[in-house]
């Protein structure tokens, strides 16, 4: 089946069995392997890209059905130079291995979107309050990512840092 | 040229502290860091060579001899170009360090989910499904699963017994006596195995998820009958290992074995349930731990009794009480490991393997120990430092747990605690504190490297992985530090077997070892450009390029002149072992808040105090720790794998079922390195890290779930059906 | 997974039509590819429903229409689910994980299939997966299994967290049939007990197209939703408890309860809710509650460490929405 979608920035029509997922036509048709598999079914977040925007498993996304979307994948967020956050991961070493980092960087890209337009999280106090990302709500929002080489403290922090710096941009 | 050394005495000049460049031990980034942030850092998985097919294994779904009726049909599947049923294939996952192949075949299942076929076809989506359409009958055979149900092997190397524990239990003042279980655990790395394999007619060069390359290079080719020169193995990037990935893979034999027959490259990649079911495993144990003491809580007597598993034919049994030889005195001391030889996965290393499961119980003895006696359970540790090893009478290489535990408390603001459990409460939370100590054996074993010096830097080669350990920024600080470079001109090339044997990535010993191997490259390398400048090496300053000696100075690359140096170091593990007992250690604390409705149990708070010699680099040891502490709050809190009684195959072979820790189980973790040299590891007077952390530490956080709510718990993890039970 | 033909219809009569040859719809595909990929549904056409404008969340009789195809992510954020049906951004919130929430749908949500290991595992017998095999889990490794509604068939569980919050909620979807004709359903008319027939979930014909889901006024505005979990986030429930409830006079007006975590199917219980009616709070009828709750209750082995969570987390739960 033809398929079209935007990569990061740029329109790739593919012929692909309707059983390819958007992982695997990344990884494999495109050969954009930032993305990671690490369990094929929505378990480990290692898969992470953002979908028109939002971060989505893309182990779990057939990549006929989204036709005309835009993704955007862990390479994409680098051109033009790594993002802050990238650079963010390299200073707090929140990796180890590697191998859930592309995941967990653009989990938190789009984290801090849904921070920004006010989303709830489980461990919000309150359900119509304006959201401060503490340590409970970072590590909550981010637990969709697993980590097994364990570096959540550096994950965090490197977060942390960037939104604050973030947060410093928007008010000056 | 090459320097060998062997590590027989300490080490009576401190050379490293000696050089100028100081980018040694230094809180640096990773090298490699912004590759793996930016997606750019290819794994085994991620190779496409051209013609490149796919290979599915399938399982065997019951013990006993094994069958694929519909094994041609499948072959006339799309797309499919072989079904592979090559006695070649591993049976049992391989051991660390084998050197040889790992049992094969694939007409008995020894355990559910032992790969018996391998399905290669154009597509992975072809393949997978032509997988999944073979069909396997198995021929029952009814053999043993359950541990507790066997009569276990008693080897004879694995028992020890000093003196007499049933009399000093006897007459001991206090005595604890309690049995301790640790659950069936997986690595679960997150990049599951894989494996590339390309085949020119003479030479097989393998992309894999490997941890130990020039052993897996032989086990490699004796599993697939080829002479380990026609063998290329390439790993320069793995997605953690933890034990996992010691040994040569399913994954890795299957495709080679299909590239081989096909002429075509191969790639096979383990399904995440297949992770859990084809490698080794971390043995579930009983432990039946005694301590003897007096009315002050000194040990008199120590017994640590550990019945472990694995598959008849592995020689591995998890080394439960390796650190119980060591840690605590007492004369009084009854040790063993007990085998059953039960039809599980195999069992072999995982992240400190024997510590992190024995120093984990045996600290949760201690805890008892400490509250029969009345006395604050740091110091009782302090009180049991031995001054010696207490069972061979050798000296310590260097020991500080004494400061680690005092300065863990500190950190952790642990004095004042009160004794008694049940005290502190906010709402449905029981809230407390607990702490244990941490052991782990070192050891050093053979490594080289080399590196080749011309005017714009250096290159470090070795087959040595980082696997997230940090090697690529350890060897680069190293050489840079010796040879005078800049960080940014120091280029470190792992993980390929065309490079100088390292020592692998296990047991903690890659950057010790191989960090050695590139520290005398280096030293090696000084010698050279001394001889140039026809001085001594000792009196060589050699330092963001240049080089000092007496009062000339010149540029480095003036001195090459355009040559290219090479420097090659070979490090062997000597006689040191025996005359001294080394080992790392540290203490950890831990808060946690039990929830008396629910028996949930969620971190507040742990520290680390850690000491294993000179830190090479403190951000990336840092790192190692807090992976360590967080298996500690897997260990304590949510992971076991379940087999399934009949036929004990895993049942929750994923990773919604397995349950690793998430970012919100974690709480803000504090780690503290102590500086230490420890002569006798060598010129870097470095000792292994990355496995301490996680030793003892689910033994504070059992602790403090005692002193939070009450309830003793001797059953790891301590899931909410557990703490509830023990609640109501 | 088996090969298939895919189809995205761009309007209702379009999916319909596709239906009535016979199809299984897809929406945010985070359990249908999960499980195709593991060959327990295999079906030969798949349906898209994403792009058939089901994806609104609007006013209805005072109550909230909400489509099809809304996210979980964009359901809990709603600023009126959020004010109104608090419960219900709770229950969301408390599932799998933000990546999971931006792709999982509410109907997807509702038809989400049991996590049972055997289930999964198609090397195993399951009388769910393939009727008339047997039941492996029945004198296996039981734990995160049903305590109420099963049978010596399947004691399979329900996983949702948002069909709590929705059964206590009086949700019901709205079902367009592949003629076009249209009906509502109560959850309770929804679900079915496994009985000796685990493989049939639901109400709901070969074609059935669930186009939205309604949600009456709130009973209540006290409303909590507290879930027990093996660790801290993106785990399925062990017990959870949905509570609607409504205060007059310091007594409990009227009190809706649903339970994940125990049934075969999100679990409701009329009695429960009517032993609640009336009744000053307090420790003693919650402790009656849960009794009440859990008097059919039979535990398979592995599970019974969910009667006392049960009860305990019942009677929490009570306190806080009747504080
Ligand atoms: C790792 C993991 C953890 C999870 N944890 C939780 C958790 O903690 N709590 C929880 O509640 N859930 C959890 N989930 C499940 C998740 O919520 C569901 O997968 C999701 O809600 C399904 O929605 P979907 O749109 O992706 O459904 P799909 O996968 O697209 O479909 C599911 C079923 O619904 C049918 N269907 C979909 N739309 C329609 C329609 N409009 N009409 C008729 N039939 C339709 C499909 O045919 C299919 O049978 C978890 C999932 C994963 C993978
Ligand atoms: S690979 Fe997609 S979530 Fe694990
Ligand atoms: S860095 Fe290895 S899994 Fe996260």
């Amino acid at each position: 089946m033809a398929v079209t979608i935007t990569v990061n920035g740029q329109d790739h029509t593919l012929d692909l069995d309707p059983r390819v997922t958007l992982l695997d036509a990344l990884r494999d048709h495109l050969h954009l392997t930032g993305s990671k598999k690490g369990c094929d079914h929505g378990q480990c977040g290692a898969c992470t890209v953002l979908l028109n925007g939002r971060r989505v498993n893309s182990c779990l996304c057939l990549a006929v059905m989204h036709d005309g979307d835009e993704v955007t994948t862990i390479e994409g967020l680098a051109e033009g130079g790594p993002s802050p956050l990238q650079e963010a991961f390299v200073a707090h070493d929140g990796m180890q291995c590697g191998y859930c980092t592309p995941g967990q960087i653009c989990s938190a890209t789009a984290m801090l979107d849904e921070v920004a337009a006010g989303w709830p999280s489980h461990v919000s106090a309150s359900l119509d309050c304006p959201v401060e990302l503490t340590h409970d709500e970072l590590a909550e929002r981010m637990s969709g990512n697993l980590c097994r080489c364990s570096c959540y403290p550096g994950i965090n922090a490197a977060i942390t840092e960037v939104a604050r710096r973030g947060k410093t941009e928007a008010t000056e | 040229m090459t320097i060998e050394m062997k590590i027989d005495g300490p080490e009576t000049v401190n050379r490293t502290d000696d050089m100028a460049q100081g980018v040694l031990g230094r809180d640096s980034a990773r090298p490699d860091g912004l590759a793996k942030a930016t997606g750019r850092a290819t794994y085994a998985a991620e190779a496409h060579p051209e013609g490149m097919l796919h290979g599915v294994l399938r399982r065997a779904p019951g013990i006993g001899a094994v069958r694929c009726p519909n094994l041609e049909a499948v072959r006339a599947m799309p797309g499919v170009r072989a079904v592979l049923r090559d006695a070649r294939m591993v049976r049992n996952a391989a051991q660390g360090m084998a050197d040889e192949a790992p049992v094969q075949g694939v007409d008995e299942a020894a355990y559910v989910g032992q790969p018996i076929a391998l399905v290669v076809a154009e597509t992975f989506e072809q393949a997978r499904h032509a997988a999944q359409r073979l069909e396997v009958a198995i021929e029952r055979t009814d053999l043993p699963i359950d541990p507790d149900a066997v009569e276990p092997e008693v080897p004879e190397a694995k028992q020890s017994s000093q003196g007499d524990l049933d009399a000093a239990m006897r007459n001991a003042a206090l005595t604890i006596d309690a049995d301790y279980t640790t659950s069936s655990m997986n690595s679960a790395a997150m990049e599951p195995h894989a494996a590339v394999a390309e085949w020119d007619g003479t030479t097989l060069t393998l992309r894999g998820a490997l941890q130990m390359l020039r052993f897996n290079r032989n086990e490699l080719a004796d599993s697939v009958g080829l002479s380990a020169e026609h063998v290329r193995i390439l790993a320069p990037y793995v997605g953690g290992g933890f034990g996992s990935k010691l040994g040569i893979s399913a994954d890795c034999v299957a495709a080679a074995l299909a590239a081989m027959e096909l002429g075509q490259p191969v790639r096979v990649v383990q399904h995440r349930r297949n992770v859990f079911e084809v490698n080794t495993r971390r043995s579930e144990t009983r432990q039946r731990i005694r301590l003897a003491a007096d009315a002050d809580g000194r040990l008199i007597g120590l017994g640590h009794e550990a019945l472990v598993s694995n598959l008849p034919e592995e020689t591995f049994a998890e080394p439960v009480v390796q650190a119980s030889h060591f840690a605590y005195p007492g004369a009084a001391r009854t040790l063993g490991i007990r085998i059953a030889r039960i039809h599980r996965p195999a069992a072999g290393s995982v992240r400190a393997p024997g510590e992190a499961v024995g120093v984990t119980a045996s600290e949760v003895a201690m805890d008892e120990l400490a509250y029969a006696a009345g006395v604050d359970p740091v110091e009782l540790r302090l009180r049991n430092i031995p001054e010696e090893d207490p069972e061979r009478g050798v000296p310590f290489s260097s020991h500080r747990l004494k400061a680690a535990l005092l300065d863990g408390a500190e950190r952790f603001g642990w004095s004042g605690r009160p004794m008694a459990p049940r005290q502190r409460r906010e709402g449905e939370w029981w809230i407390g504190t607990g702490m244990a100590a941490a052991f782990r054996v070192n050891m050093v074993v053979e490594a080289q490297a080399r590196i080749r010096l011309h005017g714009a830097g250096a290159v470090v080669e070795t087959d040595m992985t980082d696997i997230g350990t940090g090697s690529y920024a350890i060897f680069q600080q190293v050489a840079a530090e010796l040879l005078g470079l800049p960080l940014a001109q120091t280029e470190v090339r792992l993980g390929d077997t065309a490079l100088p044997p390292g020592s692998g990535s296990g047991g903690s010993v890659g950057a010790a070892s191989t960090g050695t191997a590139v520290w005398l490259a280096a030293m090696e390398l000084r010698r050279q450009i001394a001889a140039r400048l026809g001085c001594d090496e000792a009196e060589l300053t050699l330092k963001d390029g240049t080089a000092t000696a007496g009062n000339t100075r010149q540029d480095l690359a003036d001195i090459l002149s355009g040559a290219e140096l090479t420097g090659t170091g070979h490090v062997k593990p000597g006689d040191a072992a025996e005359k001294v007992r080394q080992a790392t250690y540290g203490a950890h604390f831990a808060e946690v808040a039990v929830n008396d409705v629910t028996g949930e149990v969620r971190m507040r708070r742990m520290q680390g105090t850690f000491s294993a010699g000179r830190i090479l680099n403190r951000r990336t040891a840092r790192s190692q720790c807090h992976g360590g502490m967080i298996w500690g709050i897997g260990m304590a809190l949510t992971e076991t794998m379940t087999h399934d009684r009949r036929d004990g195959h895993v049942v929750n072979r994923d990773l919604a079922e397995y349950h690793v820790p998430v970012n919100a189980d974690v709480p803000p973790l504090d780690v503290h390195l102590l500086e230490e040299r420890d002569p006798w590891a060598g010129p870097m007077q470095a000792k292994g890290i990355g496995e301490l952390g996680i030793c003892g530490a689910a033994g504070a956080i059992l602790n403090a779930i005692h002193h939070a709510c009450g309830a003793r718990l001797r059953d790891f993890p301590a899931t909410p059906d557990r703490v509830l039970a023990a609640l109501e | 997974m088996r090969p298939f033909d895919y189809q995205r219809p761009d309007d209702r009569d379009a999916a319909h039509a596709a239906a009535r040859d016979g199809a299984t719809f897809i929406a945010g595909g985070t359990n249908l590819v999960d499980l195709m990929k593991l060959e327990i549904m295999a079906p030969d056409r798949l349906v898209d429903v994403s792009r058939l404008g089901l994806d609104g969340i609007g006013d209805a009789d005072g109550g909230l229409r909400i489509g099809a195809t809304v996210t979980n992510s964009d359901l809990a954020a709603d600023p009126r689910v959020r004010r109104t049906y608090p419960v219900l951004s709770r229950a969301l919130l408390a599932g799998a994980s933000g990546q999971l929430r931006n792709k999982a749908t509410t109907a997807g949500n509702f038809l989400q299939r049991t996590r049972c290991p055997y289930f999964y595992d198609t090397d195993a017998a399951c009388n769910k997966r393939a009727p008339g095999t047997g039941c492996a889990a029945l004198g296996g490794e039981m734990r995160n299994h049903a305590i109420l509604g099963g049978s010596q068939h399947c004691v399979a569980l329900h996983p949702s967290d948002m069909a709590v919050a929705m059964r206590a909620l009086d949700a019901e979807v709205e079902v367009e049939a592949a003629d076009g004709t249209s009906r509502a359903l109560a959850l309770d008319d929804l679900y079915r007990l496994p009985g000796d027939t685990p493989h049939i979930e639901t109400s709901l014909a070969p074609g059935d197209l669930i186009t939205s889901v309604r949600l009456p006024v709130p009973l209540g505005e006290r409303q909590v939703y507290r879930k027990v979990r093996d660790r801290a986030s993106y785990a399925f429930a062990l017990v959870s408890v949905a509570a609607v409830v409504r205060m007059e006079g310091g007594r409990i007006a009227e009190a809706a309860l649903a339970f994940g975590g125990l049934g075969t199917r999100p679990w409701r219980d009329a009695e429960v809710d009517a032993l609640l009616a009336g009744e000053a709070p307090g420790e003693a009828l919650f402790d009656k509650a849960g009794e009440v709750l859990l008097r059919d209750a039979e535990p398979p082995e592995g599970t019974e460490f969910k009667l006392p969570l049960a009860r305990r987390v019942l009677k929490a739960v009570l306190t806080e929405a009747t504080r």
